[in-house]
């Protein structure tokens, strides 16, 4: 009898999964599919940017300067004569390199702060009201505080965005464990004498993966978005590595006579955020049991 | 104080020895969480189970029947009172003394559908312990998992499956068989067969005695359930607001009750057959709050016999028998 349930239950399941996972992922999520293609290419041309760059992207021209987009310089110039497109290639490299340490970054910090207070009683008290008083700096001035500090760089802009992100994940990962290690396989566990590292790594860590995923594409996101106000107000990235952020600050008092110079960063902004966030609802979806029955 | 201190036959130590055991859960409030109040899950419960026996621990839901096998197993950290495992004090073990004592005590629990992680396969669950006990290298771990497997009558080929391709009877014998593998003298069973069909809780019962037979093993066996309890038991202890009020043998126990909890919970099964009718007497009310807790005898707001005495002095449990001992001042 124990047999025949088994068999029914094994015999079903597999059949439909093995018809081709990729092609009913693209069916059932096609806007996350779109928005992880549009990010994968950005990504690839960052990556490639010193090949795909048709001019130097700090060479100084000033013949050139203020050139509308034509068939030389395909995106225009800025006021010193500098080519936008390959200004712009470049500094999708320094959104990217941003929005993934930021994402990385405090999703490692938040999984291991997080883990130690949805676990310990005591860290957690004092951890979370550590926590609670980061997110209250606003990210914005301990950008500037920073930069006041140290000297400008592209790791300070990456730690300035990481520090309040970080409360973020500690949040979502204490809740995920505290609601695990109520569960009875976690009791079952201790009881035939897991050891703690064990338990964290086997019982409860996996069960914070899928939360974490979704949680880290929202972050690359933000990320992404915070390096260009931050670079706009002249906090961020140092001037002479071109950012979209930058590019679009330096532009903005040309905007009445050369409008290339906001419009292509901001849009390419706009496009990048735009796919990561519809990556991110895809993954939330796919990974939440829930939600993927409902569609 | 009185303790159900007859065993089964012999002189020998009782295997586990429970004295006085209590768990408060504080009720905290206010911005320094303060305790405001307790909820009295289990307050003072003594028992006593010897080699190869088994003991039934009976209570509506709420009493505090499953706090009291958490507990014991040291999942959840008791109040007060003493835990004695083999003679020794196991109350104060840390986490390292804790690892060598849970070889010899395992624990079976109730949701065979929460209680196996989701994401292990089957035979990595059930060899787990021995992971963590260093035991064997991959292939002899595998053997003995395969070994278990067929002991509680899976396949072993079932090793690789996850969780959700067994049922429920097999997911509760997997549970069996990953107590089992570190050669328990005792298991805690917390209602191991409550959330199975009838017909599959035959069959575990049924196991579960046969592994007791084989192995010797002693069973503290929690459930609601009185028929499953009657079948497996030698003993059974009601209890009732997070005290035991009666122990007493298995055919005592049922034949003649003596505290009237005890009649008012058998009173309540259900007869086999269509047409019998047996004098009930129903229970009046609910149970009580545990976080304040009746004076006197927990049980007299809804005692039918009830006198004066008992809402004044708690009754103390004494012998009415042989290893018959009942917590009532009318008896």
């Amino acid at each position: 009898m124990t047999d025949i349930t088994a068999d029914a239950a094994g015999g079903s399941a597999p059949a439909p999964a093995k018809r081709s996972r990729l092609g009913r992922i693209v069916r059932r999520h096609p806007m996350m599919v779109a928005g992880g293609v549009i990010l994968v290419t950005m990504a690839v041309v960052a990556a490639a940017a010193p090949l795909l760059a048709p001019h130097d992207p700090i060479e100084l021209n000033v013949v050139d300067r203020l050139r509308p987009p034509d068939e030389d310089y395909l995106l225009g110039t800025d006021a010193y004569g500098r080519d936008m497109l390959s200004r712009m290639l470049y500094g999708a490299r320094v959104s990217l390199i941003v929005g993934l340490a930021v994402a990385l970054l405090s999703t490692v910090l938040g999984l291991l702060i997080g883990v130690i207070a949805g676990y310990y009683r005591l860290a957690d008290a004092i951890l979370m009201r550590i926590m609670d008083g980061l997110m209250a700096i606003p990210g914005i001035l301990l950008a500037i505080a920073l930069m006041a500090l140290t000297r400008a760089s592209i790791e300070v802009v990456i730690l300035a965005i990481t520090i309040p992100e970080v409360p973020r994940v500690v949040r979502l990962v204490r809740a995920v464990v505290l609601s695990i290690r109520e569960q009875t396989y976690v009791q079952a566990a201790i009881a035939i004498g897991t050891r703690f590292p064990r338990l964290m790594l086997k019982h409860i860590l996996p069960n914070t993966v899928a939360p974490l995923v979704v949680q880290a594409t929202y972050i690359f996101a933000h990320a992404v978005l915070v390096e260009a106000y931050l670079s706009f107000l002249g906090v961020g990235t140092p001037p002479e590595i071109p950012s979209w952020g930058n590019i679009i600050a330096e532009g903005r008092l040309y905007v009445q006579i050369a409008f290339w110079q906001v419009l292509f960063p901001g849009l390419a902004l706009a496009v990048m955020v735009l796919s990561i966030n519809v990556l991110g609802d895809g993954l939330r979806d796919m990974l939440d049991p829930k939600m993927s029955r409902r569609s | 104080m009185s303790t159900p201190e007859n065993l089964a036959p012999g002189v020998v130590p009782p295997l586990l020895d429970v004295r006085d055991l209590v768990k408060h859960f504080p009720i905290r409030r206010g911005l320094f969480g303060t305790p405001a109040a307790k909820v009295h899950a289990v307050d003072g419960i003594s028992l006593s189970i010897a080699a190869g026996e088994t003991l039934g621990l009976v209570g509506e839901s709420g009493c505090g029947k499953s706090t009291a096998g958490k507990v014991i197993l040291r999942l959840i950290e008791p109040t007060s009172g003493s835990i004695r495992l083999e003679g020794r004090d196991i109350t104060t073990f840390g986490d390292g003394d804790m690892r060598s004592v849970r070889r010899e005590m395992q624990v079976v629990f109730q949701d065979p559908y929460s209680s196996l992680n989701p994401r292990m396969r089957a035979g990595e669950i059930v060899g787990e312990p021995f992971i963590n006990y260093g035991m064997g290298n991959a292939g002899e771990r595998e053997d003995k998992v395969a070994s278990l497997f067929r002991r509680v009558g899976l396949r072993p080929e079932q090793m690789a499956r996850y969780p959700h391709e067994f049922s429920g009877g097999q997911r509760q014998r997997l549970g069996i068989a990953r107590a089992l593998a570190l050669g328990p003298k005792l298991i805690i069973g917390d209602e191991p067969v409550s959330a199975l069909d009838v017909s599959v809780q035959a069959q575990v019962i049924n196991l579960l005695m046969d592994l007791q037979a084989e192995f010797g093993l002693s069973y503290l066996f929690i459930a609601h359930d009185l028929a499953v309890v009657e079948h497996i038991s030698h003993r059974v202890a009601v209890m009732y607001l997070g005290k035991i009020v009666e122990v007493a043998p298995k055919r005592a126990l049922f034949g003649a009750p003596q505290h009237p909890y005890t009649e008012a919970l058998l009173a309540s099964v259900p007869l086999p057959k269509p047409g019998m009718r047996r004098a009930r007497q129903t229970l009046k009310g609910d149970v009580p709050s545990p976080i304040a807790p009746p004076s006197g005898c927990r049980f007299h707001t809804r005692c039918p016999y009830a006198i004066p005495r008992c809402s004044q002095e708690e009754p103390l449990l004494h012998k009415v028998g042989e290893g018959h001992d009942v917590a009532c001042h009318l008896r």
